[in-house]
């Protein structure tokens, strides 16, 4: 799909979202479903897959979403996988997150962890954050297991790696 | 009466003795031997002569000759003297000649031999090295393969909760700390 195609979902779905009043938690939402997507490649393929009809698409993304996401996130992506578009449904839900950042004057932190952080630990990561980097960040917090411990934290271009994983494979290159 | 007496004995009816030819006889035979010895000594004496010149001159070119030819053999013989010199110097030159060669060849190629005996040893030496240095690292490999395994395997198993959330919370208190 071109850039302006991507962009232009994405401003549709941004729109939608802040006149639904639910930008934030859409936002949220749809990033976890890009993240969960990443690293789904058989979801990735049912979602996208050209041959499975649309309405079974939507079906699977009702599946998913249903009861675990509010009703315009499931909406979204409906409409953005019954549209055919379901394999730049990331790229899609990025452009959103920083819009909706942007908005916000936030920067879009992206933090991984191998396991989930208490509210008082994304609160003080995000203090964190601000004090490192100088900007005013949105925390987007991902559960990754292949980090096996620790934070891998990315603000723009700037990436923080206190991962185990890393220091694992420091070790094996090391080795 | 005897013999001799008996020819000696002149006959009264001879008007000469019987041992002499007649007067005329004497005159007519001398006048005819005067003139054979003479036409001989005119006529038969300068070819005799002449034969004689001839066969000298002959002679002494045949003697020329032999003289010529003895030179000419003294001659080849010098030259087959000197020829048999000028071989056995040649000889003498290519048997030093050859000696000289077949020194320098064996000293070549001992020379040669020595630098091959060197370079062999330099490249067995750096085979050995080559052999164990990759057998070194075959083993650094396979140790840090191995290793690599074990901290897959192990690190995960150590990480409890409670290391997860110390790691946490060192990494936002160094990111806190951080400016």
């Amino acid at each position: 799909m071109s850039d302006n195609r991507i962009e232009g979902y994405a401003r549709g779905l941004f729109e939608i979202a802040r006149a639904e009043g639910t930008l934030d938690e859409v936002e949220d939402e749809l990033f976890r479903l890009a993240r969960t997507l990443e690293s789904s490649d058989a979801l990735r393929n049912a979602l996208t897959d050209e041959k499975i009809p649309v309405n079974r698409r939507e079906g699977i993304v009702e599946d998913l979403l249903g009861g675990k996401a509010t009703s315009t996130t499931a909406q979204l992506v409906s409409m953005v996988v019954g549209a055919g578009r379901g394999r730049d449904l990331p790229a899609i839900i990025d452009r959103l997150v920083q819009r909706a950042s942007s908005a916000k004057q936030l920067e879009v932190a992206e933090v991984r962890t191998a396991v989930p952080l208490t509210a008082d630990q994304q609160t003080r990561l995000s203090a964190a954050l601000v004090n490192a980097t100088g900007r005013q960040v949105n925390l987007k917090v991902i559960v990754d297991p292949s980090v096996l411990g620790g934070i891998v934290a990315t603000v723009g271009d700037t990436v923080i790696d206190g991962s185990i994983r890393t220091r694992v494979e420091n070790v094996k290159s090391r080795l | 009466m005897s013999l001799l007496s008996s020819i000696l004995a002149a006959d009264p009816a001879e008007t000469h003795h019987w041992l002499l030819p007649e007067t005329a006889e004497i005159i007519y035979g001398g006048l005819a031997s005067v003139l054979v010895i003479g036409a001989l000594a005119k006529f038969a004496l300068p070819m005799l002569k002449k034969s004689l010149d001839a066969r000298t001159e002959r002679i002494q070119k045949e003697l020329d000759a032999s003289q010529g030819d003895l030179a000419a053999a003294e001659q080849d013989a010098a030259s087959i003297r000197q020829a048999l010199g000028d071989i056995d110097a040649e000889r003498t030159r290519l048997l030093n000649e050859a000696k000289a060669q077949a020194e320098a060849m064996l000293a070549d190629g001992r020379a040669r031999l020595a630098t091959e005996i060197v370079e062999l040893e330099a490249r067995a030496a750096a085979d050995i090295a080559t052999a164990a240095a990759r057998g070194s690292d075959e083993l650094r490999a396979e140790m840090a393969r191995v290793s690599a395994v074990a901290v897959e395997v192990v690190v995960p198993s150590v990480l409890d909760d409670q290391t997860h959330q110390t790691l946490i919370e060192n990494f936002i208190a160094k990111v806190g700390a951080t400016r």
